[in-house]
């Protein structure tokens, strides 16, 4: 594992959520909100289609700092912001820049983008190096 | 304030503004914050080492310590560790009433998740036992939009707090 230093940016994340990855986020959380898993009753209240579930997409931003910091302890915290609405089938890449590392616990400032698209964006994530 | 069966209110006052109970009319979004300050009953949250598996892999973990047992094994877990954002899966049953409260009188048609936080304690592994706690931590009114924001407390079997998640919704105007 490399210690990350201020200013380095991790490994880019890409993920494509194939067409069925939000009726098996569905079943792993327990979240069957429809806008989530049936086409029509999403594009009924406005929607492009189904969504991806914010979380999973959270999920994302995560999984990109524990796979640059080493494993799963290494995350102390992560806060984002939810903005645009993440499709399935497209492509969403995880970005992040080390902003400052202290004590051995590196914060990065993160997004996840489908395109133009911001899905995620603010994120924050303390990491620990020590 | 003599404690109660069921969903409880902490202090009615507004943890910011110091402001007691009020409904503002602005905007077409009224905000009710009489139920800053509840707290609701507990969840327990028992966790498998199969759930965690499906879970991990409709994330697209490859990391071992989520997939692969005999891998825990060697690392000293005794059985598969929990992503982090499993939090999510374990706090839910409790953040959902508080949600739903009528206290709350979230607009749901309206709604939207705005944000989310999590700070992480120890690492859960299958096995373990969450209990979560949930309080109605700030509502408010900013712009024209509802502020929601709940906290949820997760604690194992042995006391230690593994995760606090703050959940901001935000109601849009109508």
């Amino acid at each position: 594992m490399t210690r990350l230093q201020s200013g380095d940016a991790i490994p880019d994340l890409v993920v494509t959520p194939d067409r069925h990855l939000t009726i098996r986020y569905a079943g792993a959380s327990g979240d069957f909100n429809p806008i989530h898993v049936d086409e029509e009753f999403a594009r009924a209240v406005g929607l492009p289609g189904r969504i991806l579930h914010g979380l999973w997409t959270m999920a994302q931003v995560a999984r990109a700092q524990t796979e640059a910091a080493g494993g799963p302890a290494t995350l102390r915290s992560l806060s984002v912001q939810f903005r645009g609405l993440g499709l399935p089938e497209e492509e969403l890449r995880v970005t992040g820049t080390v902003r400052s590392v202290q004590d051995g616990i590196a914060t990065v400032d993160a997004t996840a983008v489908q395109g133009d698209n911001e899905i995620i964006r603010n994120a924050v994530a303390e990491l620990d190096q020590r | 304030m003599a404690e109660r069966d069921g969903p409880s209110h902490g202090p009615r006052r507004h943890p910011l503004t110091g402001t007691g109970p009020a409904v503002g009319y602005r905007q077409g979004v009224s905000v009710s914050t009489v139920a800053v300050g509840k707290t609701f009953a507990p969840t327990v949250y028992a966790v498998g080492r199969e759930k965690i598996r499906e879970y991990a892999l409709a994330v697209g973990e490859t990391e071992p310590l989520h997939l692969d047992l005999e891998a825990a094994h060697r690392a000293g877990f005794a059985d598969l560790v929990a992503p982090p954002m499993f939090a999510a899966i374990y706090s839910s049953p409790a953040v959902g009433p508080a949600l739903f409260d009528p206290d709350v009188a979230l607009d749901f048609a309206r709604m939207v998740h705005a944000g989310q936080e999590f700070r992480w304690g120890p690492l859960v592994v299958a096995g373990d036992e969450i209990s979560t706690g949930v309080v109605v931590q700030d509502i408010h009114e900013q712009d024209g939009k509802g502020f929601y924001v709940f906290t949820s407390t997760s604690t194992n079997q042995r006391g230690e707090i593994v995760c606090v998640g703050t959940w901001t919704t935000i109601v849009r105007e109508g």
